[in-house]
């Protein structure tokens, strides 16, 4: 079969199976249409939070950012999965027994304000609308260049699916399609790197196959080094960036992966505290898997890449060369007229552009695996990147139809009404994400890794010091998450959209890219919680008992309004 | 439940966060860093060892501490009776 074949056969099936999960799990009540009826077994929503967490960029984006990167690459290695640890510690089981839908909810009753919901709500969009908007970019490029049809296309084929099974099942039938994308995008993830491992290192465990030699017997990661030094590199291994901004950028992921709304909200669908810190365990094992992957991926594609082109005739490049060319992804220009291409650090010299986000969809065809392993590929990145937007969609809809209408605008309204007003801003977010899908501004690419920041800046020092202090109160909490979130946005327009004059690298507060930030912000967001609540009145008796409580794992019941 | 059990309770769940999240912190910024330099004239088979921890190491140990905490809290819950 040829390779269109196999695309249109493997994203036509697994489509089809979204939509039988969709209509099999249907939600009936706002219960099961927030959180699946807070029924769901820790080892689904392990694999559901697996999914919902991995994105486009995790798939398709992390392994080039890593092989262009070398060792700086780590940050999102670290940061991306350290943030469990807080999240399974700090956050998870206390939510859970908390038993709310959203994390508005969470930060309005604790700190017993409309203010503080109203605060939390507009962060919540803030984060998840930035971040859904790159999801359906990455649904849109992976539809061009695998299907073969207009990008805009690709993106309203995506919008109609999730639309379809986000609006009708809601967390319910999200919850279930994401365990189906969790087993799409992990198979189709390490097919590739296995049959490469084995290719390159004969070892068939890519986490091992990378710390392995070659057939001439030389370790993959020193002529990889070697390489980085014959072409003026900063050598793979050691990497640029310097320590200070490697620290605060991987604590701003990990922090801000803590805080991010619909990862958090995932474990108010299990039934009890045990199963919630269970369900985070499984998560990681499961985000393990792929993450420990990746770095082996990325030292593989590096390796491949840069033997094929550097030095070659253009005229003697493989197919995949111009059908990635077409694309507009990889660029070549003779600048010395030589035929040859010249892939070296030197900007005025280097005759190669690379876009990062190849490294992983062409791959297979680099290294020259088979039609279906790339069409695998394809799958998989539509199940990465249609299993997070919908859990971001799903947070969106629950912010405006739970947190703004039945909360603060029409408390009165039925359960029947609320249910529909979820469907509807459900609809309205995709629309909206869909747009901004097609009309990309350009601060989506710079605005993910961001989200990261504004989420580190406002939810985490909220929640975790409404759970470990029974003294923090409101004023401490609202002033500490709008400044956090200020100072993150401040910071955020000066150095990435030049405004307030913007500035460059040299102008960097310590030195701390916007990207890290978010470290700084939060600990500003927790200093100032704290000062603030020192000179005002503690929170009621009241809200104190509720964080005792809220400590003892027992009769966690049933998540209510 | 009495409330000098919820203390102890509370008191000893402290004590389990404060060991594990110190682990949390050397594995990742500590050998991934920090010390990463150093750790990197040691080698594994083909891994300079500062680099395996920023890119395996630490995640590796990330999941075994999630899954340690799992048990240690499950084995609490039921000596206070909290399992329910």
């Amino acid at each position: 079969m040829d390779l269109q074949t196999w695309i249109w056969l493997l994203v036509g099936i697994t489509f089809a199976l979204y939509i039988g999960i969709a209509i099999w799990s249907r939600a009936g009540s706002t219960k099961e249409f927030y959180v699946a009826g807070g029924g769901v077994s820790p080892l689904a929503n392990g694999l559901a939070t697996a999914a919902d967490w991995m994105s486009a960029a995790s798939f398709i984006s992390m392994a080039g950012l890593i092989s262009f990167n070398g060792y700086d690459g780590s940050v999102y290695l670290m940061g991306w999965t350290g943030g469990y640890v807080l999240l399974a510690l700090l956050l998870a089981p206390y939510l859970r027994k908390f038993g709310k839908f959203t994390v508005p909810d969470f930060i309005g009753d604790r700190y017993y304000s409309n203010v503080a919901r109203t605060v939390a709500v507009f962060c919540a969009l803030l984060v998840s609308f930035t971040y859904v908007a790159g999801q359906m970019r990455g649904v849109g490029l992976v539809f061009s260049r695998f299907l073969e049809v207009d990008i805009n296309t690709g993106v309203i084929i995506g919008m109609i699916i999730v639309l379809f099974y986000a609006v009708l099942g809601g967390m319910k039938g999200i919850t279930y399609t994401q365990v189906a994308q969790y087993c799409v995008l992990i198979f189709a993830f390490m097919v590739p790197a296995i049959f490469i491992s084995i290719q390159i290192t004969g070892n068939p465990i890519p986490q091992l196959g990378f710390g392995g030699q070659d057939a001439n017997g030389i370790y993959l990661l020193d002529k990889l080094d070697g390489l980085h030094r014959d072409l003026g590199f900063a050598e793979y291994t050691s990497g640029s960036k310097s320590k200070l901004d490697v620290f605060f950028i991987t604590a701003a992921l990990m922090v801000g992966t803590a805080g991010l709304p619909h990862v958090i909200v995932r474990f108010f669908t299990v039934k009890k505290v045990s199963d919630a810190r269970k369900s985070a365990g499984w998560a990681l094992l499961f985000i393990m898997i792929l993450y420990t992957t990746a770095p082996a991926i990325a030292v593989f594609a590096r390796t491949n890449m840069i033997e094929t082109v550097n030095n070659q005739e253009y005229k003697n490049m493989p197919d995949w060369f111009t059908t990635w060319e077409e694309t507009g992804l990889l660029s070549f220009n003779d600048k010395n007229n030589d035929g040859k291409i010249q892939y070296v650090a030197d900007t005025s010299k280097n005759e190669l552009i690379i876009d990062k986000d190849i490294m992983v969809l062409a791959n297979p065809e680099i290294a020259g695996l088979p039609n279906w392993v790339i069409a695998l590929v394809a799958a998989g990145a539509l199940a990465a990147a249609l299993s997070t937007a919908a859990g971001l969609l799903l947070v969106i809809s629950a912010s405006v139809s739970h947190d703004l209408i039945k909360k603060m605008i029409k408390p009165d309204i039925s359960e029947k009404g609320e249910l529909v007003a979820a469907r509807l801003s459900a609809v309205v977010a995709v629309c909206v994400a869909g747009y901004f899908g097609i009309n990309p501004p350009d601060f989506v690419a710079a605005t993910v890794a961001l989200a990261f920041g504004l989420a580190a800046a406002s939810f985490f020092p909220a929640i975790i010091l409404g759970i470990f202090t029974k003294k923090m109160n409101k004023e401490g909490a609202i002033s500490g998450m709008i400044i956090g979130i200020l100072m993150m946005l401040f910071y955020m327009l000066k150095f990435k959209f030049d405004w307030f004059g913007g500035g460059t690298k040299e102008d960097w507060w310590f030195g701390i890219s916007p990207e890290g930030f978010g470290t700084v912000a939060m600990i500003i967001n927790f200093i100032v919680s704290i000062v603030i609540s020192k000179f005002t009145p503690d929170p009621p008796k009241e809200v104190q008992e509720i964080v005792a409580n809220i400590r003892i794992p027992s009769g966690a019941g049933e998540a209510t309004h | 439940m009495k409330k000098s059990d919820q203390k102890k309770y509370w008191k000893t769940n402290l004590k389990y966060l404060t060991v594990l999240l110190t682990i949390w912190f050397i594995v990742s910024y500590g050998c991934g860093i920090i010390f990463v330099d150093e750790l990197n004239t040691i080698r594994m088979g083909g891994f300079k060892l500062g680099f395996w921890f920023a890119q395996q190491g630490s995640i590796y140990v990330f999941t075994i501490l999630i899954f340690v905490y799992i048990r240690l809290m499950n084995k609490l819950d039921k000596k206070y009776n909290l399992d329910s």
